[in-house]
């Protein structure tokens, strides 16, 4: 019933680590043509595309930190999610074999490498869902540590940005997540903004909603307004690519909005660099196809 | 560009400004987390006794460090199997996490080079003004093209602390980076902190 997919799970982890998005890719160039010529600013972006392009033509990793594999697995009614998990773990181990991913895996007691990107039941990450239909969608996407580490969780009101429980408050905290973050999350960055939840679902939903492409609108009107201004004064902060100073902050904020208990306000802001390793694969008849 | 060579004389770190791009030449040693944790609580601050390899590792890491660079730096490394390493990706990570050892790191070596990303902070900033030293801002991210850089794997120790943490001793060539706190007392991410804190609080009407 359920097919063996492992050749095409590594063949995702293969375009994930490698080959960059091209809308990611598309905001890159755009950047890079608003950077004062001879800046600092503009000299980092174009080492970015230099390696974007390199990355793709020899199959290397675009970053040596090649995160944290996280797999969103949408499957139809029936598929094995037992078996759908071994297969993704050896494809995650055959790539580390072929240096597609790094050893990244470590135990958080004695500090161990487990050497093949595998430990326990969080690494990798694997969400899955049944849905309707007979086709089978996983997402993928690798998070560096350097950008997670300074992703930020608000409890509104906060006091310090004077920020209350509404859209303006939640435009201060993502400001002040940004300015937080300088350059440290390898800026131009792109934001994941979940409203809402609870400490975990915020977070959650916070990279869920990174899966969006970078040129889409938000179907919500205030949410896509909020989307846009927010970008344009993260990029108004001047930090600029890698922290050099420049107009380049952001690439573009996406953002989630979740039911809340009464109590809790969570503004849960997720940091994704500009290494914005995000593939899909859909397998449907036996045919798989990947965007 | 200018061409600098590890090791680095102290008349040449004094000359190097912030906003000075650079290609780096010669041997320097990967070194993050578990390696300055390592470092100073058993060789500067003594506060665990050295076991196993450590001393003899100490003793060869002495001269690489001597005038030299640790380059931030966690590699996918080929060739684990057949110990005929090559680095296929090598880009900076965070050095702001090391901010508490750096400087300490720094004065017991002679260390005169840092290299990584995102910048450190006061204390490393101060340790670059006496030891002398700078801080090499490398591209993050930009991981196969600096992989080129990197010339010949010439060994590696500490690999027990996993292929990300250990110290890979590298010989690179022509390895960009920019200069982003000097031995002058300079520090580009400090201006750039607070210029961008100064609009921060525009924004939201904070100090009003």
């Amino acid at each position: 019933m359920t097919p063996d997919l492992t050749p095409q799970f590594l063949e995702l982890i293969r375009l994930a680590a490698t080959d960059l998005p091209p809308d990611v890719e598309a905001a890159l160039r755009q950047a890079v043509e608003q950077e004062e010529p001879g800046s600092a600013a503009r000299g980092a972006l174009e080492t970015i595309l230099k390696n974007v392009e390199l990355s793709r033509a020899n199959q290397t990793p675009i970053c040596q930190d090649t995160g944290t594999p996280i797999f969103y697995v949408y499957h139809p009614e029936g598929w094995s999610t037992r078996k759908l998990r071994q297969q993704i773990e050896e494809a995650v181990v055959q790539a580390t074999q072929k240096s597609y991913l790094r050893p990244n895996s470590v135990d958080s007691l004695s500090g161990k490498n487990s050497g093949n990107n595998l430990g326990g039941n969080y690494f990798p990450t694997i969400h899955f869902e049944e849905v309707e239909g007979d086709a089978l969608t996983v997402d993928l996407m690798l998070k560096g540590g350097g950008c997670e580490n300074v992703g930020a969780q608000y409890s509104l009101p906060y006091n310090t940005l004077k920020a209350g429980r509404d859209l303006e408050g939640v435009r201060r905290v993502v400001l002040d997540a940004v300015h937080q973050a300088q350059g440290q999350g390898c800026a131009p960055g792109i934001l994941g903004v979940a409203i809402g939840g609870d400490r975990g679902s915020g977070y959650y939903a916070s990279k869920e909603v990174l899966f969006r492409r970078l040129d889409d609108e938000n179907e919500n009107p205030e949410l896509a307004h909020l989307e846009k201004r927010l970008t344009e004064e993260a990029n108004q902060l001047g930090i600029g690519p890698m922290g050099f100073g420049g107009k380049t902050t952001v690439l573009g904020t996406k953002i989630t909005a979740l039911n809340r208990l009464p109590a809790s306000y969570f503004v849960t802001v997720s940091y994704m660099c500009w290494a914005y390793r995000r593939r899909r694969m859909v397998w449907q008849d036996g045919n798989v196809s990947f965007e | 560009m200018r061409q600098i060579t590890i090791p680095i004389s102290d008349e040449v770190i004094r000359s190097l400004k912030v906003g000075d791009p650079v290609l780096l030449n010669g041997v320097m040693v990967t070194g993050r987390d578990a390696v300055h944790k390592w470092l100073v609580e058993t060789f500067i601050y003594k506060t665990r006794p050295p076991q196993g390899d450590d001393l003899e590792v100490y003793e060869a890491i002495k001269p690489l460090l001597n005038g030299g660079g640790i380059y931030h730096c966690g590699p996918v490394v080929a060739g684990l199997d057949t110990k005929d390493y090559r680095f296929v990706a090598a880009g900076p990570t965070t050095s702001s996490r090391e901010e508490p050892y750096q400087g300490d790191v720094m004065r017991h070596f002679n260390l005169k080079g840092v290299i990584g990303k995102g910048g450190m902070g006061a204390k490393t900033l101060q340790a670059c003004q006496e030891v002398p030293g700078v801080y090499f801002h490398a591209i993050g991210g930009a991981a196969s093209w600096i992989a080129q850089s990197v010339q010949r794997v010439l060994g590696v120790y500490k690999l027990d602390f996993g292929v990300p943490e250990a110290m890979w001793v590298i010989e690179v060539k022509d390895f960009p980076a920019v200069v982003t706190m000097d031995a002058h007392g300079q520090s580009q991410h400090a201006v750039i902190e607070e210029r961008s804190r100064q609009v921060l609080e525009q924004l939201i009407g904070l100090g009003r």
